[in-house]
């Protein structure tokens, strides 16, 4: 008897991306590896601040998301390998920060809300313009400032916009109240709609955050402010900025979650708890996901002046988002590992393909430079 | 391997040549240093020669982004100089308490597109501290510095220029230097002056500004604008980067239009030196303002208006200006934004012709 075998299809197109799978029924024997359809995982315990409940720690997953999980964290991880290489070869210029080592944060976070739900971030964005709908060549022809790119070259690495994706910004720390006042409209307009609002370590020491956390508590918004701490700020790290490290307790008055950001099933848990917490009127929440970040600040931050090379190494080697999660779901028989090379192929096609867009199409015309200043 | 394409050119090459300046004969020794450097010797002589001078700002422990604070702090030690976190506005606030309690403050400002959140304390507080206080209070001893202007690619976020934000506040005073010689004798003026300073540093000037600087503890009085180049024909002014672009300029003036301009550099946007200027136009008749920020409310739009007023019958032709267009500092055009030597170069023929 045989096993059909499971297909995945990467397809390409620009401006969308779409795949397709298909699934069929599992047969019991024969000398192939079988694969599972689910599996459970256990997660580290999340702390809780002002929070009666935890979210669970005992998760399923199963095959679809597991491929799905997979594939995007890998296509960001080379997506922005080939930001990092497009950025050496002085084809992109200006500032460039890269998320390689976070990915388990943007893509827990983006399969537990909806397409509806708004999210705004700094500058460390591209990872998240691309989870949120803009394709690769949208992202990496902004970064080399060409008409296909997001913003049709006008705004570069941080600034990167889709739908209910407000960016991508340049000044950390402004996003915050933005992202408020975002949830504030979703409130007026009765969608049961929420707004995830992203800062770092740094900027948590802004004071406009704790004006944005005191205006949406005092009127309920839903809102998640999600506090990547990646452990640095540029080059001053998180003990030696902050009073208190906590970051999940900073919003006081305000419910908060610390969460393993290396764990995407963690991210993915934390968000789905706070998310139907807010939908009910419940917000706002402060969630802090614990991350790193392997590159420096940005591409003109080696990232060896403040950290030891050793200590990117370990985490390279002992927490890397993409590695443990392929290491959880081979070893629960829920994929196979030549189904995870196919993936990792065709990712690497459609980045390469991506790339030879970026650098060859045109940029806008010298017009454009009035453009969008005012409207008539 | 294709030509490349010319904007692709323009993007990586700077849009002007750097124009040293030579140290006077009774300088004394002199040594090669870059802006950064010039920067990070003025600061240790400062932190030396007072014991109440502190440097404070984001990063500045390992030696901050641009190299200006290395090794201060294994020098000074932790208590002098030392990092804040990310909060301008706490930066500046906290600066401004720092220098009326007594001390030498010189807090930096990672890039002046930053400087925004620290805009109030900025220009309420610490511009008018002396004043609301009938001269009880001051925070004279805090001098703020930052990065400024165009780098190449730096984009909306790394490229402003702010002096015009800060020239409408009085009790501020404002300067730029444009090479490391001056950069280091106006630094230690304005830690050293009785007003709170800003001082901007223009950050592609970093590394491509080399000088032979003297090593000594030196001034340069603030205030007093600096004849670079003398003229007869026409006066041109501008601060920073620009200078170097107008010395430019005046060269292609006089090989292809036999025309001798007089380089003004501003030096200091506030309190500036009107009389050098009138002096100059009432020689010259014919005036060219350039600078990087948006010409609508740019500091060359006060100089005309000063100029206008005590030159009017001096003047040969109306005042021109050549400045970053009214749009936000642009990704892709920032060649064709800036105020380069060809723009400069139309304007003076069209200041000759008229």
């Amino acid at each position: 008897m045989s096993v059909t075998n499971q297909r995945l299809r990467v397809g390409l197109t620009v401006g969308k991306q779409w795949w397709r799978r298909v699934l069929s029924p599992m047969s019991a024997t024969s000398g192939h590896r079988m694969a599972s359809s689910s599996a459970n995982f256990q997660l580290k315990p999340f702390k809780l601040h002002k929070l009666d409940e935890s979210p669970d720690t005992e998760v399923t997953l199963n095959r679809d998301d597991a491929l799905k999980y997979y594939r995007e964290m890998v296509t960001i991880r080379r997506m922005e390998a080939a930001a990092n290489a497009l950025y050496k070869d002085k084809t992109v210029r200006g500032f460039c920060h890269l998320y390689s080592g976070q990915e388990a944060v943007a893509v827990g976070l983006e399969n537990s809300i909806r397409k509806t739900d708004a999210v705004i971030t700094a500058y460390r964005a591209h990872g998240w313009s691309w989870i949120r709908g803009v394709s690769m060549i949208g992202v990496l022809a902004e970064l080399t400032g060409r008409r296909l790119g997001c913003a049709r070259g006008k705004g570069g690495s941080m600034h990167m916009y889709n739908d209910n994706f407000f960016g991508g910004n340049g000044i950390v720390g402004a996003q915050v109240p933005l992202g408020a006042g975002i949830a504030l409209a979703q409130k007026y307009r009765g969608t049961d709609g929420l707004t995830i609002a992203l800062y770092g370590d740094g900027a948590a020491n802004q004071g406009q955050v704790f004006e944005a956390y005191n205006m949406s508590k005092l009127w309920s918004l839903p809102v998640i402010y999600v506090c990547e701490n990646n452990g640095y700020g540029m080059g001053t790290s998180a003990e030696r900025a902050a009073a208190s490290t906590d970051y999940y307790t900073r919003g006081d008055y305000i419910p908060g979650l610390w969460v393993d950001g290396m764990d995407v099933l963690a991210t993915r848990e934390a968000t789905r708890f706070l998310a139907d917490l807010c939908r009910k009127g419940k917000g706002p929440f402060v969630m802090e996901v614990a991350t790193y970040r392997y590159h420096g600040h940005s591409m003109s931050d080696p990232g060896t002046s403040y950290r030891t090379r050793d200590e990117i190494q370990e985490v390279r080697q002992t927490r890397d988002p993409i590695t443990s999660f392929k290491d959880k779901i081979i070893s629960t028989d829920l994929v196979t590992i030549e189904e995870l090379k196919d993936i990792d192929n065709k990712i690497k096609k459609e980045v390469d393909d991506a790339v030879a867009i970026a650098r060859s199409e045109p940029e806008i015309g010298a017009e454009e430079l009035y453009g969008d200043v005012y409207m008539i | 391997m294709a030509a490349k394409k010319p904007l692709e050119l323009s993007r990586s090459v700077q849009h002007f040549t750097f124009n040293p300046q030579t140290p006077s004969t009774k300088s004394g020794d002199t040594t090669r240093m870059n802006l950064f450097q010039a920067v990070n010797n003025a600061l240790d002589i400062a932190l030396t020669n007072d014991p109440t001078a502190v440097i404070f700002g984001e990063d500045v422990a390992f030696g901050g982004v641009f190299r200006c604070t290395v090794g201060l702090q294994d020098k000074f030690g932790k208590d002098r100089v030392f990092n804040t976190p990310l909060c301008e506005q706490g930066i500046a606030g906290f600066g401004i308490g720092l220098a009326a309690a007594g001390a030498t403050a010189v807090a930096e400002i990672q890039f002046a597109d930053y400087i925004f959140p620290a805009f109030d304390q900025l220009v309420n507080e610490a511009a008018k501290f002396r004043y609301r206080s009938g001269n009880q209070f001051d925070c004279g001893s805090l001098t703020v510095r930052a990065p400024c202007g165009a780098v190449g690619h730096g984009a909306m976020y790394h490229s402003q220029s702010v002096e015009a934000y800060f020239a409408h506040t009085p009790g501020l005073k404002v300067v730029i230097p444009r090479g490391p010689i001056q950069a280091k004798g106006l630094l230690l003026s304005c830690i050293r002056d009785k007003n709170p300073c800003l001082f901007f540093e223009p950050k592609i000037l970093y590394r491509l500004a080399v000088e032979q600087v003297p090593v000594k503890d030196y001034m340069i009085p603030l205030s007093k604008a600096e004849v670079v180049v003398e003229g007869h024909d026409v006066t041109l002014i501008g601060w920073g980067t620009q200078v170097h672009v107008l010395h430019e300029v005046c060269q292609m003036a006089a090989d292809q239009l036999n025309v001798s301009c007089e380089l003004i550099d501003l030096v200091t946007v506030l309190p500036w030196d009107k009389q050098t200027i009138i002096n100059s136009v009432k020689k010259t008749g014919r005036v060219l303002i350039a600078h990087e920020a948006p010409i609508t409310g740019g500091f060359g739009a006060e100089i005309a208006a000063t100029i206008q007023k005590e030159c009017f019958l001096n003047l040969e032709a109306p005042i021109y200006r050549v400045c970053g267009y009214d749009t936000p500092f642009p990704h892709i055009f920032e060649p064709f934004y800036l105020p380069d030597k060809w723009k400069c170069f139309d304007a003076i023929k069209k200041l000759i012709n008229f």
